[in-house]
């Protein structure tokens, strides 16, 4: 029960039941879809950058509970960050939830409330929901045209 | 006789697993199910004993691989009730014998305008290949609805029905939903206008005695390794008349007769479609499952699973905000459900902690999600070594979920 706790932990919940800049904007300059065929989740991620620099960020997204609030809490971290930067921070939150080795505490701190995701090492079946929306954003700022997908 | 579910398990080494220290609660037969010790010796066996290449050697060892092998077919054979060995071509699965009928006889017959007539609660292995002959022969793809509870539209389908229609690809029983479908009448009503009919067996061979003949099914396919048996390994039953017009699936070693670089005769059946070496082993161990499941009994089996189906439906209508996806009058072996606006994978997540292995997401029928509005399901889905203390297991657990989602 207690890893249970660690991947669902108040925060994610949070997250997931009162998603933070979720919706369509009106001028949605850059978007991605992404996609998880195994379970179905979907997400779409709207980036409008300015000289580099994420200015507004929303999302659109079908899908459990992880998913939901990597989203969430992703839109809240990239907005205002450059778009440079959004990529190292996907990175680190990256390696922190694939890698098999122990995460050192100032990578932790580093990584700000996304922290609360580091759970999901625990559930390899898991990390790709974690992961989507960030992959998705990625594309997004590459202007991809692609769809995202997990597979 | 009583159902002594506690000596089959016996019978089931995997069940004695553990797993995150709670005991194993397999509900995910309908994905695949677990192998009886007389199927893992049977493989054991083959390999020990009886093992050559088939079909070719002069020696003893390939004799006796061949009779074990075709000993396998004959029971497979008896068990679907099909008049001829030779109607029993061994395929990977499922999927490969869809794709056969599909490659070699759909794309051979049908032409531009021809109707192909599927259902909403298809498998995508029963909707992709037809999608492959719509487009190399401009055949047109019908689709026949269900309504809510999952089951299929009678007169919807009836409807669809047309000179032009050429084949009915259905499945015997809904992977996603349970739901039977009444297919002797649509192998008749197909029949009266002139279509063949395939039939989806996979999740109807566990649970339900077929008789192809009584059903007068024109194809019939299964998969091996959801009746107990090895994955790797599945059978196409066709009517022999239908097989011998087909046209070979793949070309190679076993389905010839006479090869020269300007032209080749094929094998008789089954061989004709059996290019290569065959999955010796799947094959006699698929021998052995079905000799397990009819040792048991089917009968017996699906009056377990029926009793165990309506005690879950029960206690799962007990735990707050369960919908049940699929609530046909006729279903088998199959609880397909959400629990409030908890995400399938999150369920799937917390039960697995628990031990209890279910299958979570689209099931490979995207359409029917489609049908209900909604992105994926729970499916707990029954195998013949099920009990109750394991259902209940499910509804406790379920409540767990709920408690760690706050709902």
């Amino acid at each position: 029960m207690s890893d249970l706790r660690d991947l669902y932990q108040d925060v994610i919940l949070d997250h997931s039941k009162n998603p933070r800049n979720e919706g369509r904007p009106e001028n949605p300059g850059h978007e991605a879809k992404g996609n998880n065929p195994l379970c179905g989740d979907k997400v779409t991620v709207y980036v409008a950058i300015n000289d580099g620099v994420i200015e507004d960020i929303r999302f659109e997204a079908r899908g459990c509970a992880i998913s939901v609030a990597s989203a969430s809490m992703m839109s809240e971290l990239a907005k205002g960050k450059s778009a440079e930067d959004v990529k190292a921070m996907f990175n680190d939150f990256h390696e922190a939830v694939t890698s098999k080795e122990p995460i050192a505490p100032e990578k932790i701190e580093k990584l700000d409330k996304l922290a609360a995701l580091i759970g999901v090492r625990e559930f390899p079946m898991r990390v790709k929901c974690a992961t989507l929306p960030w992959h998705t954003m990625a594309a997004a700022i590459d202007d991809s045209t692609q769809q995202v997908t997990t597979e | 006789m009583t159902y002594d579910v506690a000596k089959i398990r016996r019978d089931f080494p995997i069940l004695g697993e553990e797993v995150y220290g709670n005991p194993l609660v397999y509900l995910d037969n309908g994905a695949s199910a677990q192998k009886p010790s007389a199927v893992i010796d049977a493989i054991r066996h083959t390999y020990e004993h009886e093992y050559a290449n088939v079909h070719r050697g002069v020696h003893f060892m390939s004799q006796r691989a061949t009779d074990a092998m075709e000993g396998a077919r004959e029971t497979v054979r008896a068990f679907m009730n099909a008049a001829d060995t030779k109607e029993i071509i061994f395929v990977r699965g499922a999927t490969e014998g869809i794709n056969l009928v599909a490659s070699s006889w759909a794309e051979m017959e049908l032409k531009a305008g021809d109707e192909i007539i599927l259902t909403e609660m298809e498998h995508h292995s029963n909707i992709v290949p037809w999608q492959f002959v719509r487009d190399r022969t401009g055949a047109v793809i019908k689709v026949a609805p269900i309504n809510d509870a999952g089951e299929l539209m009678m007169e919807e389908f009836e409807k669809l029905l047309s000179p032009r229609t050429r084949l009915v690809a259905i499945t015997h029983v809904s992977n996603a939903l349970g739901t039977v479908v009444p297919v002797a009448d649509i192998v008749r009503m197909a029949h009266d206008h002139g279509a063949k009919v395939l039939l989806d067996g996979c999740q109807a061979v566990p649970h339900i005695a077929v008789d192809v003949q009584a059903l007068d099914a024109d194809f019939y396919v299964f998969s091996g390794h959801k009746l107990y048996g090895p994955s790797g390994i599945g059978v196409l039953y066709g009517k022999a008349d239908l097989l011998n017009a087909m046209r070979p699936y793949q070309g190679g070693g076993e389905m010839i007769n006479v090869v020269t670089f300007e032209e080749t005769t094929y094998a008789e059946l089954p061989y004709k479609f059996e290019a290569g070496t065959p999955h010796i082993a799947g094959a006699i161990a698929l021998g052995a499952a079905v000799n397990y499941v009819t040792g048991i009994g089917l009968d017996r089996i699906a009056a377990h699973e029926n009793d165990l189906l309506a005690y879950a439906t029960e206690r799962l209508r007990e735990v707050n905000s369960v919908r049940l996806i699929g609530t046909a009058a006729e279903k088998a072996a199959i609880l397909s459900f959400n629990l409030g606006d908890i995400h399938p994978h999150d369920v799937g997540t917390i039960l697995d902690r628990e031990g209890i292995a279910v299958r979570t997401g689209h099931h490979c029928a995207q359409p029917v999600m489609d049908r209900y509005d909604i992105a994926a399901t729970v499916r707990a889905s029954f195998g013949l070594y099920n009990t109750r203390a394991e259902v209940d297991a499910l509804a406790a657990s379920l409540r767990k979920v709920q408690e760690i989602f706050g709902a």
